[in-house]
C-alpha cells in the first residue's frame, strides 16, 4: 500500500502536455507572519476510505492555515461524516467558530464523490454544503482539496479563494535558469524552459494559457510567447537592439512590450503574434515597465522623464500621460489590483527596495515589507496577497504579503535562487 | 543575489579560427591594403585572402584577438550613475571604429550591463543607455548603423556578485563582440 507521503508527493500526470515534469525541486512555502482576526476553524478527518480522505484534509488545512486567516483548532482523531449530526456545543468548547464535515464515498471504478459541508458553530447554522467527484490520482485529490478550501474560504471571508490557481517564477542554479510553474501551494513545479541563459519577465495571459517572457538565448533579450499545454512558443519581439518587458493586455490579444530599436527604451504595443507594431509615446529617456489597468483604459509604467525613476500612466488610446508617485527618489515596476483601485510597486527609501501600496483615489501609501531588496511584486488574482521577490540569507527566495501587510509567506527552493514570480489568473 | 557565478561561453569562431592558427608563427601582418590597390613594395608581403565565402577577411579578424592590438580590448567601464563614455576611452574607441570602416562586412554586438540594485527591466534599460552610448560614440568615428547593434544583458550576467562598489564598478561595462562571438 503506498504512504500517504508518496500519495501525496508524486510525480503528477502530464496535467499540461508538452511541459516536462520538473526536475524541480519542490517549493516550500511557510508561514512567518498571521493575519489580524483569525476566523477559529476546526476541520476533522472526513469519513470515508482512509488513505483519500487523509490525502484531501490534509490539503484543505494546509491551504486554509497558509492562507493567514484562520487559527486551525484542534479537530481531535475522529472522523466526522458530512451528514452526521453535529454536537455543536462541543466544537465551541474547543474553541471553534466554524466546522467542516465531510465524507469521501467511493463511485467504484476508482472514482469517488465527496461531498462536505461548513457550519457556523456559534449559531449553530449550515453555511453551505458541497461535492466534487474525481478520481484517487494525486492531481485530482489535490485539485478537489484545492476548491474545497476555496469553498470555505469564500464562505467565511467572503473573498474568492486562490488555492486551485497557480505561480510562475524563474530558478537559477549553477549554469542553469528554468521558468517553472508551480500550484499556489508550491507543489507540482513544471519546467516550462531549460537555459544556459537568463530568462527574466515571465507575465501569464489573462485566460492562463499561455506565458510571455523574456530569454537571453540569443545573447540579447527576445520577448518569447509560450503556450503551455502545447509547449510550443513564438518569438512576439526580435527588433533591432533590446526586446523586454512585456504585459497583456486584458483581452489578452495584444501585449505592450519595451523596445530600444529606435534608440532609447521606449513603450509600443504589437498583436501577440507581434504582428501590428504601434508606438506609445515618446520620451527622452527610459520608459519601461508597462502594466496594463484592469479595464484596458491606462497603461501604468516607469519612466525616468524626470530626472528620477517614478510611475506615470499614459492612456491606451494613446495622448493624455500623468504621473503617479511623486514621494521618494525611485518608484518603479507598477502592478495594478485586479479591481484597479490599488497600485503595488518598489519604492527605494534610504537604499532598501521594498514592497509599497498606494491606494490611487487617496494616493495614501503604505510599506508593505521591511525587506531590503524587493522585486517584482505580482497580485495574487483576489487582489488579497502581492507575490514578490526578496533576498534572504543571501539567496534569492519568494515571498508573499498581505494587502495590509499582515500575513506573510516565504517561499524558497533548496540550494537555488528564485526570483520573477507572476501569479496566474483563476481559472474559468 | 549570490547565485555562484556563471561563466561566459564565447561561440567557437568559424573555420577561420583553423586558417589563423595556421598562420600563427608568421610576423605580424603588415597594414591591409585596400582592395584593388596594386602593391609597389617589392618588400611587402603578399597576402591572400582565405575567407570562407562570408567576405571577412580573416586576417583582420586575427586583429581582434591580437594581444598587442587594441582591438583585442572589448570593455568600456562607466562612472556611477553616469552613461558618457569616458576620454580615456578614445584612442579604444577610435580603434574599433576604423575597423568597423575598414571591413564593412563585419558586425559588432555592444552588450551593456549595469549593477543589480533595483529593478531588473530598469537596470536592462540603464545597460541599454550604456551600449547605446558606446554605439553613437563608434558611429561618430567610421562605424555603420547596419554593423552595430546595441542590447542591454541588464544585471542579468554580473562578472562578480558582491555588494561592494569595486563589483558594481566591474558591472557598469559594455562589452564589444564582433562577428563569430555571438
Amino acid at each position: 500500500m503506498k504512504s500517504i507521503k508518496s500519495l501525496i508527493a508524486a510525480p503528477l500526470a502530464a496535467l499540461l502536455l508538452g511541459v516536462s515534469a520538473g526536475a524541480g525541486a519542490q517549493l516550500s512555502i511557510e508561514i512567518t507572519g498571521a493575519g489580524a482576526n483569525r476566523i477559529p476553524l476546526a476541520v476533522p478527518a472526513f469519513d470515508g476510505e482512509r488513505i483519500v480522505s487523509t490525502a484531501l484534509v490534509s490539503v484543505v488545512r494546509a491551504d486554509l492555515e497558509r492562507s493567514g486567516f484562520f487559527r486551525m483548532v484542534d479537530p481531535g482523531q475522529n472522523p466526522l461524516a458530512e451528514a452526521a449530526a453535529v454536537p455543536y456545543g462541543d466544537w465551541r468548547a474547543k474553541g471553534a467558530d466554524a466546522l467542516v464535515s465531510g465524507s469521501v464515498v467511493s463511485l467504484g471504478d476508482g472514482r469517488y464523490d465527496t461531498r462536505f459541508r461548513l457550519h457556523d458553530v456559534p449559531k449553530q447554522a449550515l453555511l453551505t454544503t458541497g461535492g466534487f467527484a474525481h478520481s484517487s490520482a494525486p492531481y485530482q485529490l489535490r485539485a478537489t482539496a484545492h476548491r474545497i478550501a476555496d469553498t470555505i474560504y469564500e464562505k467565511l471571508t467572503g473573498e474568492r479563494g486562490v488555492f486551485s490557481t497557480r505561480i510562475a517564477y524563474v530558478v537559477k542554479s549553477t549554469g542553469r535558469y528554468e521558468l517553472q510553474i508551480a500550484d499556489a501551494d508550491g507543489a507540482n513545479p513544471q519546467t516550462a524552459l531549460a537555459s544556459r541563459e537568463p530568462i527574466i519577465s515571465p507575465t501569464w495571459s489573462p485566460d492562463g494559457s499561455k506565458l510571455a517572457y523574456v530569454s537571453f538565448e540569443s545573447k540579447k533579450p527576445v520577448v518569447y510567447v509560450h503556450d503551455l499545454a502545447t509547449g510550443r512558443r513564438h518569438v512576439a519581439a526580435n527588433f533591432k537592439g533590446s526586446n523586454s518587458a512585456p504585459a497583456w493586455a486584458p483581452d489578452g490579444k495584444r501585449l505592450a512590450v519595451v523596445l530600444t530599436k529606435d534608440g532609447g527604451s521606449q513603450l509600443y504595443t504589437l498583436n501577440v503574434d507581434g504582428s501590428g507594431l504601434q508606438r506609445l509615446g515618446s520620451s527622452g529617456g527610459i520608459d519601461t515597465e508597462p502594466q496594463f489597468s484592469p479595464d484596458g483604459q491606462w497603461i501604468y509604467f516607469t519612466s525616468d522623464r524626470g530626472s528620477s525613476p517614478q510611475i506615470y500612466r499614459t492612456s491606451a488610446s494613446g495622448g493624455d500621460t500623468q504621473r503617479v508617485t511623486f514621494n521618494g527618489p525611485y518608484n518603479v515596476t507598477p502592478r495594478l489590483s485586479p479591481d484597479g483601485k490599488s497600485m503595488a510597486y518598489i519604492s527605494r527609501d534610504g537604499g532598501r527596495f521594498q514592497v509599497t501600496l498606494m491606494d490611487l483615489a487617496t494616493k495614501q501609501t503604505q510599506i508593505l515589507t521591511d525587506s531590503a531588496r524587493d522585486e517584482s511584486p505580482s497580485f495574487a488574482p483576489n487582489g488579497r496577497m502581492i507575490l514578490y521577490a526578496t533576498e534572504m540569507g543571501g539567496r534569492g527566495v519568494l515571498a508573499a504579503v498581505s494587502s495590509d501587510g499582515r500575513v506573510k509567506q516565504r517561499l524558497s527552493v533548496q540550494a537555488a535562487d528564485i526570483r520573477e514570480p507572476s501569479w496566474g489568473p483563476f481559472i474559468k | 543575489m549570490t547565485a555562484p557565478l556563471s561563466f561566459r561561453s564565447l561561440s567557437s569562431l568559424i573555420a577561420v579560427v583553423a586558417v589563423l592558427a595556421a598562420c600563427s608563427s608568421q610576423p605580424p601582418a603588415p597594414e591591409q591594403l585596400p582592395s584593388g590597390v596594386e602593391n609597389r613594395d617589392p618588400n611587402a608581403v603578399t597576402t591572400g585572402r582565405v575567407g570562407n565565402g562570408d567576405g571577412i577577411d580573416p586576417l583582420s579578424m586575427a586583429a581582434l584577438k591580437d594581444p598587442r592590438s587594441p582591438l583585442s580590448k572589448r570593455e568600456v567601464f562607466f562612472d556611477y550613475d553616469s552613461f558618457v563614455v569616458r576620454d580615456e576611452y578614445r584612442p579604444l574607441i577610435t580603434a574599433h571604429a576604423k575597423f568597423l570602416a575598414a571591413n564593412p562586412k563585419v558586425k559588432m554586438l555592444i552588450q551593456g550591463n549595469a549593477d543589480d540594485r533595483g529593478s531588473r527591466e530598469y537596470n536592462l534599460a540603464l545597460g541599454q543607455k550604456r551600449a547605446e552610448a558606446l554605439k553613437k560614440a563608434l558611429l561618430l568615428l567610421g562605424g555603420r548603423e547596419e554593423q552595430v547593434e546595441s542590447v542591454s544583458l541588464g544585471e542579468e550576467k554580473p562578472r562578480c556578485e558582491e555588494q561592494s562598489e569595486s563589483c558594481w564598478a566591474q558591472n557598469r561595462r559594455d562589452d564589444i563582440l564582433y562577428t563569430g562571438e555571438f
